[in-house]
């Protein structure tokens, strides 16, 4: 850590360190363009993957706090703070040319915040109309609904965008862009549109049939977590987790429950621990069971559908026996989880281990081997092993672009460190090699499941918690391996029993942001394959 | 076998005997008519439960079980909601058109199953050149889903078109290739006359190695040319939403539906016809006894049972196949079946000319 503060102060002296979980350089904004590059492209920093973009709102200033990785060095991370004081026009540089995963990150920032980054090239909202007043997640937001009442016109001229330019002489120029060119022939696919898998809303320029452009029209369900998760006392902020990646719950839950647990500093039971991991792992083969029934019936093999839910059926018993719902299972909670297992729970497990290697047998028989499947995915949507860090694709998309971005390996946490299995990664890049890692990824995962449902130790499944949860100062960030990829979440406390900041860190915004270089010089048929391949799911883009 | 001549000619000539000829076949139409329609909506009533419990079955599901003992009664509730449901007319649309395209449709598919032989003597018109003319009349259809597709003023809906006419102009090829290599064996296109051929045995016995293989590309076709799985592009759910037919509502959209499960009926019909003997009972050559039993079995039965034969693969492949693309599709076409179909065309015509067959 020390060796990291010399090289950096050397950069760029006019940085100040402040210890914490990580390290947190703050860096004034004259100087953080500089730093950018330097910790993109200097060797000894060699941070290639910014893995959290948050933006903040500290009252007397505005500013964004990023979280970088370094895989070169066995995942070290560290943190940036860049504030400015002004609130009329708050501007800051944009590192989404360095990082492209920064692209729609700081086009989220600015939508809540109105914080402009100077250079990015398409600085529209992204989740709010574009004649929304004021900036939501500002402290001082006025949310008085006759600002904004419910509008029953269709936002105008959706397609101007602009992007602020530096003249050499430091001044900044704002110019006016187009989305689309006049001549594109813009075809609309959602919000309603039943391979979306949601309200997710595409704009896809196509000459003939093949895609030139893709523009993501996100926000149809924004619901506000962040800012309502401010209002709220930690507790009440958890059930929000089970509603954003509604196929990851157990785990968006885990993380929360985690970084909690980090910043209160309590030790979670064993028996709590395995029990999280198991429900990970069930969580895992439904998410997966369903890419695979979606995937296949995106490209009109409606009866894998039905065979993937057959068994998925079976992982829902179990969540329905134990945690008691089907959906929003709302099961770990702070220091451990809500309810012991179901008497029934290690029996059903050990059928549905029975099951599933059969299942994706047939699966592979009648689905992955097929000449039709195989052509339509191999090749179709390529993502290189650069692109995918530099977009920070993490999860089974980003192992099919052979990327070894396992956070269950590369930040072990709960009982992960004692259980035995691999991390699956393809060469593939394309969207077979993503659907084949989901595959693989079940049979780890019964793996892992067939070493602990007969090793679950006995014991407390609750840690003693304080009735009233009260974080100390200070700013916690925990990233778990949900089902689509890494899923972080960052505290901001400033000592209350409500948290100052609560950022989710979601892997599906990431992925949605490669839908246009994943979809260009491809076919309109494969745009719907390419999203299933990636294997989004809205409500996690739209927190 | 009951030769079904008889009973209309006794029609013919009771109306002949009590009104002048030109009442008489005003009359003999219109009844015609009747029959037609009154099969086609028997029919394609029959078609969409057939593939809601075939589909059911492939998917572990019951299909529809309320309605009715077993569901029966499921496609009638089914009918009598489509038929009141409400025409909504669109702003933009080109309004003549848009109300023709199903009509177009429609009446192609229905003309198409008036040529088909039901039973001996079963056929409204008996041309010298059937086979032809029904692979004319198919090809007006595609009309109607062009003009669906346009006169809808959508974005899909073009799209859905322009693939259907790339791939049903296309598949037309390996179609009619198909059935002009039975031709070639048959010796003739007048439709009694292919049946009676295959007295003596059906022609994907009697013609071995090119007729099996005229069968397998004629399946492959029919399948695109039906848009029907894995060829469904121009409908293309998870694409286009429902492609050329997303703008039609009430018994409009019905009448596309219809002709899609007629359509499926027809290209089964004319592949009973070309490859297993129509109506032709099922006879092997010498074995007079087993031939006599085979004779009992109603010329129509046969026909409709092989109809449904080929319609049950058909369905089984929508049911199994994810949906190609459509540079695969047109590839698919015109760098492997079409070739192929060719070859098998002058396979198939040295063959019947050196005599190797049975």
């Amino acid at each position: 850590m020390a060796n990291i503060q010399e090289k950096i102060s050397k950069i760029c002296p006019s940085v100040t360190f402040e210890e914490g979980e990580t390290l947190l350089v703050s860096v004034p904004e004259k100087d953080w363009r500089m730093l950018a590059v330097a910790l993109k492209e200097n060797a000894d920093l060699n941070f290639d993957v910014l893995t959290a973009l948050i933006g903040m709102d500290w009252k007397d200033s505005l500013g964004v706090i990023y979280y970088f990785t370094s895989t070169a060095r066995n995942w070290e991370m560290l943190s940036v703070k860049v504030a400015v004081e002004d609130r009329e026009k708050p501007m800051i540089h944009t590192v989404s040319d360095l990082w492209k995963v920064a692209n729609f990150q700081e086009r989220e920032v600015y939508d809540f915040y109105g914080i402009e980054f100077i250079g990015h090239p398409d600085m529209r909202r992204f989740f709010l109309r574009n004649d929304w007043v004021g900036y939501p997640l500002r402290k001082d937001y006025d949310a008085n609904p006759d600002l904004n009442p419910i509008r029953m016109e269709d936002e105008e001229n959706e397609d101007d965008s602009h992007t602020l330019v530096e003249m050499p002489d430091g001044s900044i120029k704002r110019v006016e862009t187009k989305v689309f060119a006049p001549e594109d022939y813009v075809v609309n696919i959602g919000p309603q549109h039943p391979s979306t898998h949601g309200v997710m809303r595409f704009r896809a320029a196509i000459d003939g049939e093949t895609v030139t452009k893709v523009d993501v029209v996100s926000g149809y369900i924004h619901r506000g977590i962040e800012k309502l998760s401010e209002g709220m006392t930690y507790p009440q902020t958890l059930h929000f987790t089970d509603r954003m990646d509604y196929m990851s719950a157990h785990m968006n839950r885990h993380c929360l429950c985690m970084c909690i647990e980090k910043a209160l500093g309590l030790e979670v039971p064993k028996r709590a621990q395995v029990i999280r991991v198991m429900m990970d792992e069930l969580m895992r083969i439904s998410s997966h069971l369903l890419a695979f029934g979606c995937t296949s019936m995106d490209m009109g093999a409606t009866t894998c559908f039905f065979y993937g839910f057959r068994e998925r059926e079976m992982v829902l018993d179990i969540f329905e026996k134990t945690c008691g719902a089907r959906m929003s299972m709302n099961y770990n909670v702070i220091g451990g989880v809500i309810a012991d297992l179901h008497p029934d729970f290690v029996k059903d497990v050990k059928a549905l281990i029975e099951v599933m290697p059969k299942a994706l047998k047939e699966y592979h028989k009648v689905f992955s081997g097929n000449v039709i499947a195989k052509n339509r995915m191999v090749g179709v949507g390529m993502l290189s092993k650069e692109d995918a860090i530099n977009y920070d694709i993490t999860g089974p998309s980003g192992r099919g672009s052979n990327w070894s971005c396992d956070t269950r390996k590369k930040h072990p946490y709960s009982a992960y460190p004692d259980v035995q299995f691999e991390e699956v990664l393809e060469e593939g890049c394309d969207s077979y090699a993503r659907y084949m890692v989901r595959m693989r990824e079940i049979e780890e995962s019964v793996k892992i499941l067939e070493q602990l449902v007969d090793n679950i130790p006995e014991g407390e499944i609750r840690a003693q918690v304080p009735k009233i949860v009260k974080l100390p100062a200070g700013r916690w960030y925990q990233q778990v391996e949900a089902s689509r990829g890494a899923f972080g979440v960052y505290i901001e406390s400033t000592g209350e029993k409500t948290p100052y900041r609560l950022h989710f860190q979601s892997p599906c915004f990431n992925l949605v942001g490669v839908m246009d270089l994943t979809c260009r010089g491809n076919m309109i048929a494969d745009l719907i394959v390419i999203g299933a391949a990636l294997d989004f799911v809205i409500p996690d883009i739209d927190r | 076998m009951f030769d079904f001549s008889v009973v209309t000619t006794w029609i013919n000539n009771l109306l002949i005997g009590c009104m002048p000829g030109w009442a008489a076949v005003l009359v003999e139409c219109i009844i015609i008519a009747l029959c037609v329609l009154g099969a086609y909506t028997v029919l394609a009533l029959f078609y969409i439960l057939y593939e809601r419990k075939l589909c059911a079955w492939f998917q572990c599901r019951l299909g529809p079980m309320r309605v009715g003992y077993w569901g029966l009664l499921q496609v009638f509730a089914d009918m009598f909601k489509i038929l009141i449901k409400e025409l909504i007319p669109l702003k933009g649309t080109d309004k003549f058109l848009f109300k023709l395209a199903p009509y177009v449709i429609i009446t192609s598919s229905v003309t198409m199953l008036a040529c088909l032989p039901w039973g001996r003597g079963m056929q409204i018109i008996n041309y010298n050149i059937g086979i032809f003319f029904i692979l004319a009349v198919s090809s007006v259809g595609i009309l109607g889903i062009l003009l669906a597709g346009w006169a809808s003023n959508n974005k899909y809906t073009l799209i859905g078109a322009m693939r259907s006419g790339a791939q049903m102009v296309s598949y037309e090829l390996s179609l009619g290739l198909a059935i002009i290599t039975m031709v070639v064996f048959a010796g003739t296109m007048n439709i009694e006359e292919i049946v009676w051929a295959q007295d003596g045995g059906w022609f994907i016995f009697t013609g071995h190695i090119p007729a099996i293989i005229a069968c397998i590309i004629y399946v492959i076709a029919a399948t695109a040319e039906t848009n029907r799985g894995p060829f469904d592009l121009p409908e293309a759910e998870h694409e286009l939403t429902a492609g050329y037919h997303t703008e039609y509502s009430g018994i409009h959209f019905g009448f596309f539906y219809l002709a899609e499960y007629l359509n499926l009926f027809i290209v089964s019909g004319i592949a009973s016809l070309m490859f297993l003997g129509g109506w032709m009972p099922f006879h092997v050559n010498g074995w007079d006894g087993f031939n006599a039993v085979m004779d009992y079995i109603p010329g129509i039965v046969w026909f409709v049972a092989k109809a449904f034969f080929f319609s049950f693969v058909i369905i089984w492949f929508k049911w199994t196949f994810p949906r190609v693309r459509i540079d695969q599709m047109l590839a698919l076409e015109w760098k492997y079946l079409m070739p192929l179909a060719l070859a098998n065309l002058v396979l198939m015509a040295v063959c019947t000319t050196l005599g190797w067959h049975f």
